[in-house]
């Protein structure tokens, strides 16, 4: 871990357009392991929230417990944030999620926290389809427990004690995808090129927006034979596509050669550019992600980027027909029906 | 026997015999006499047997009594049974039309036969309607032989099929072929000693199923927020607060819902919702039974120990695991109380009508954000699914809802700085933020882990101790907020004393009467809550010996009260029934009569709460 951070920032900082420069939208010094791919991915959210000029109060920040959990206390300092129970924090982000729908809500979690003692919450929050932004990030073993395997390290792997999973390895996109998730993404926490792009595109999604980020354990999984580890992932790394985002209020300035581009117009008028790698592949079909991500695995690649988002996407509160109005601001006058109507009720009674 | 008796219903699950037995619950009601109606149902849907029972008694006791004066049965599964249960004298109504086997027979039980399945078959085509008319035939034959009122009959059958009118011409019929058929066979008819007469003694009373009330105490407490799973008995809760917000919580001009309902995946992800909804600034609730609060234990202790309003009606069941999950008990006190690993405690409500139902769960969630922690409703499946004789539910227009120490942006603006747990005022209890309100004051980090009073994580001893100290001291503030012990008497008469809750209370005040009437007088006070306030400590205090009166095996209320305010074990004497059914005044009377032989005093005047009355002096 890092124990201090430099006060001095350039005066001539850039800011966003809220006038906010970088340093806003971090939180306190991690106390994670130095090389830990979780402070990328932090990193990451930190730079995306700038460059979507979020304001840092409207933004809840909710996790579970273990490594990645604890990543929240890490970036947009100005935020609420909640560090919930063990595999719990989807159902305490529905809550949330369900008494204000105007704040944006990212949800931090592990490859323990959601693909073992809180698969039955995470399956679940997929379903509802809440507009949350979901981080795994993923190292395939239990960190703060010091390096067991988890249910997402892949079968053979070996472990920093030298033995070999003999499980298969559940694999949270391809889960997702079966559940229905409107919006899948795989990154790498060593690639900030793609995993910004796909957080800001995850954070214009109006539904349960999944990243599965595999994030290298530098203490205990990032040994030879770890397929969780920095070297293998980066050999065997294979994307969907260059990804680039463009938020609504920006001009479109990227260049893309013809014929090899997707552009996938997001709900709020946001534009994801996708330079396919691929040209048998279609984000925005779930039977091509599907055979995609089947492809690569029996291939032993480890598929990175969008892999699949619904656009038509429609929410928890707009399947429930909530008002628009977020619960938590309703006053008395729309919430009590007052005495009269409860005389009638009384008088129904007797 | 006028207008003093208990009469039973045994029908098979699923034949459509509620809302006939209902009818006859509520006619007698409404001729004015205090009724007692109380399903006994299995966990089942269709087939198995289920009882309704009434108990029919003008003084306005309404606790169970034992003894069945007047059985009805439609079940040949149950007959045996129900036959060996009517009292001696007492009466065995029956469907004819199968011959009662020669082994049902009793020289001391007056049969009242009736062919009521025949009847139906030679009156009505559809098979639906026979089986579902013939409950109004004995409707109808019960009218005949007690005197029940047909046009209250007809009244409440209108009102039940309102836009049906086949039905309520169907019935009619079938309830005139039973009060005709009494009429011709039975002599004498009406019964010579079991009969109903018109009173005035349900006053202003309503008839309602406590989860009705809870539900309907959500909706004007202001809950916008129900995450539950289900489970009985604490389905109907849930149920009630969705009838109650679709009829008066959707916006007018957007059509759209002021409310929002997740059915969990589970208890654990129930309670979570609450706690995240209730963290981010909406009222919010659930409803679950013993086995949910042992699932939502470990989220308890974090809402707890990071100090998030919570709101939870536990409809209490049969324990331990499973138990009997469609039989009565108070068996939860103790897992509810100390719910979660490490040192926790939890509020406790605990109603003992429809009334209180409504009341304290609209106060639990003032409650719960000013005292920022759960606050547990405890209810019960006598309470929540029986229809109950209640005062009318009430809300004062002038009510606004009591949000606690929140922080605005404006106050926020102010303050130099926030710190989430720090106790500034003294009494243990912090001041909060909701999510959202400022751009840069006032956000913080909430966990279940070891924090400092800026909501910095710390696992400094000192820092811990400081902040589970504060905790405590929130703890002693709570006895100021939650209500106090309903006192029977206006002073002391008795060296000897009786302390109950919820549901035991009817049958305690009559089982008082009893003893009353034996000699024995005892001080009586009702338990409304936990933490127990000062006046439950003096009057344990004042007297040599108090009956703790609960429906659980081991004594739970009597073990909080030894534990919380270190009352001698010994003065404490416990009058326990846990077999599933309400607890009886026999049974209590009983109980203490034993315990006080040879002890007998001076007979007092007897004191007792009678529906549509006050206090009434006797």
């Amino acid at each position: 871990m890092t124990f201090v951070r430099p006060a001095f920032r350039h005066p001539d900082a850039p800011v966003n357009r809220l006038g906010y420069t970088r340093k806003f939208y971090e939180g306190a010094l991690s106390t994670l392991c130095a090389g830990c791919g979780h402070d990328s991915v932090s990193g990451a959210i930190i730079q995306s929230c700038f460059e979507m000029a979020v304001e840092p109060h409207k933004v809840a920040k909710l996790s579970g417990i273990g490594c990645s959990s604890k990543t929240p206390t890490y970036f947009l300092a100005n935020s609420h944030g909640f560090n919930s129970v063990h595999g719990r924090m989807p159902s305490v982000a529905t809550g949330a999620y369900m008494a204000n729908r105007d704040l944006m809500y990212i949800g931090v979690s592990g490859d323990g926290d959601s693909a073992s003692i809180g698969m039955g919450q995470f399956v679940h929050a997929i379903r509802r389809n809440l507009n949350i932004t979901y981080i795994i990030m993923n190292n395939g073993c239990y960190g703060l427990t010091k390096g067991q395997d988890s249910a997402t390290a892949d079968f053979g792997s070996v472990n920093k004690s030298g033995s070999a999973n003999m499980f298969h390895a559940i694999d949270m996109c391809g889960l997702a995808l079966e559940l229905g998730a409107t919006f899948v993404a795989r990154s790498f926490s060593g690639d900030k090129q793609q995993l910004i792009p796909l957080i800001k595109a995850a954070m214009s999604h109006p539904g349960f927006a999944l990243i599965d980020v595999v994030s290298p354990c530098v203490t205990f999984n990032n040994n030879p034979g770890s397929t969780k580890s920095y070297d293998y992932t980066r050999e065997h790394i294979e994307a969907t596509g260059a990804v680039d985002f463009v938020p609504f209020m920006n001009e479109i300035t990227t260049e893309y050669a013809e014929g090899d581009t997707v552009e996938v117009a997001l709900h709020d008028g946001s534009t994801i550019h996708l330079n396919k790698l691929s040209p048998d592949f279609d984000p925005c079909d779930r039977h091509s992600a599907v055979s995609r991500l089947y492809r690569a695995k029996a291939e032993g690649d480890i598929l990175t980027g969008l892999i699949y988002i619904d656009t038509e996407s429609k929410d928890l509160h707009y399947l429930l027909n909530t008002a628009d109005q977020p619960l938590n601001q309703l006053g008395k006058d729309k919430l009590c029906p007052g005495s009269s109507a409860l005389d009638k009720i009384n008088a129904g009674l007797r | 026997m006028l207008n003093d008796f208990v009469i039973r219903f045994a029908n098979v699950n699923g034949t459509g015999s509620a809302s006939a037995n209902t009818i006859f619950a509520k006619s007698v009601f409404r001729m004015g006499i205090p009724v007692t109606p109380k399903n006994i149902f299995p966990s089942n849907i269709q087939g198995l047997p289920t009882w309704y029972e009434v108990r029919v008694n003008e003084k306005g006791y309404l606790g169970r009594r034992d003894g069945i004066d007047i059985m009805v049965c439609l079940n040949p599964q149950s007959m045996a049974k129900d036959i060996a249960n009517v009292r001696s004298g007492g009466y065995f109504m029956y469907d004819s039309s199968k011959d009662l086997h020669r082994e049902l027979t009793r020289d001391d039980v007056h049969y009242l036969p009736i062919p009521m399945m025949q009847m139906c078959m030679d009156k009505f085509a559809d098979p639906r309607q026979r089986q579902l008319l013939k409950n109004m035939v004995y409707i109808g034959a019960l009218a005949a032989l007690l005197e029940i009122e047909v046009p209250v009959i007809h009244q409440i059958i209108v009102e039940q099929f309102k836009g049906k009118e086949k039905l309520v011409t169907a019935n009619y019929e079938a309830l005139q072929m039973g009060i005709d058929y009494a009429k011709a066979h039975f002599n004498p008819c009406p019964l010579p000693d079991v009969q109903v007469q018109r009173r005035d003694k349900v006053g202003d009373w309503i008839l309602m199923d406590g989860n009705s009330a809870c539900g309907l105490g959500a909706v004007y407490g202001g809950a916008t927020v129900l995450a539950w799973y289900p489970i009985t008995p604490s389905t109907s809760l849930a149920d009630a607060f969705g009838k109650y917000a679709k009829k008066m919580r959707i916006d007018p001009e957007t059509g759209k819902n002021n409310y929002a309902i997740v059915q969990a995946e589970d208890e654990l992800a129930a309670i979570g919702m609450v706690i995240g909804a209730n963290w981010n600034g909406a009222r919010s609730f659930t409803a679950t039974s013993g086995p949910g609060i042992s699932l939502m234990s470990e989220f308890l202790g974090l809402a707890y120990f990071a100090e998030i309003p919570t709101v939870l009606v536990d409809v209490q069941r049969g324990g331990p695991s499973t138990g009997m999950p469609t039989r009565t008990q108070q068996s939860d006190l103790i897992s509810t109380a100390y719910a979660s690993h490490g040192d926790t405690k939890h509020i406790m409500l605990m109603p003992s009508t429809p009334a209180e139902c409504f009341e304290m769960t609209a106060d639990a969630f003032d409650l719960a954000e000013q005292l920022q922690t759960p606050v547990m409703v405890m209810t019960d499946l006598d309470l929540g699914m029986n229809d109950n004789m209640s005062p009318p539910l009430k809300w004062d227009d002038k009510r606004e809802y009591n949000r606690g120490k929140v922080l605005d942006a404006e106050a926020l603006e102010k303050l130099e700085r926030f710190g989430r747990y720090l106790d500034v005022d003294g009494d243990g209890i912090t001041y909060r933020t909701i999510p959202g309100t400022h751009p840069t004051k006032g956000s913080f980090f909430t966990r279940g882990t070891s924090r400092d009073e800026y909501a910095a994580y710390t696992e400094e001893g000192p820092a811990y101790v400081r902040n589970m100290e504060r905790l405590a001291r929130k703890w002693e503030s709570a006895k100021n907020y939650v209500p106090g012990p309903e006192v029977y008497q206006q002073e002391k008469k008795s060296e000897f004393g009786m302390l109950f809750f919820g549901t035991t209370t009817w049958s305690a005040l009559e089982a008082r009467d009893m003893l009353e009437a034996e000699g024995i007088t005892l001080d009586a006070m009702r338990v409304k809550s936990f933490p127990f306030n000062d006046e439950v400590r003096n009057f344990v205090d004042s007297h040599d010996r108090v009956f703790v009166i609960e429906q659980n095996r081991d004594a739970q209320l009597k073990t909080l009260l030894v534990n919380e305010i270190g009352i001698d074990p010994g003065q404490l004497i416990p009058v326990l029934n846990f077999d599933g059914f309400p607890i009886t005044a026999d049974l209590i009377k009983q109980k203490i009569f034993k315990n006080l032989v040879g002890k007998l005093k001076t007979p007092y005047k007897a004191v007792h709460v009678a529906p549509g009355d006050s206090q009434v002096e006797e």
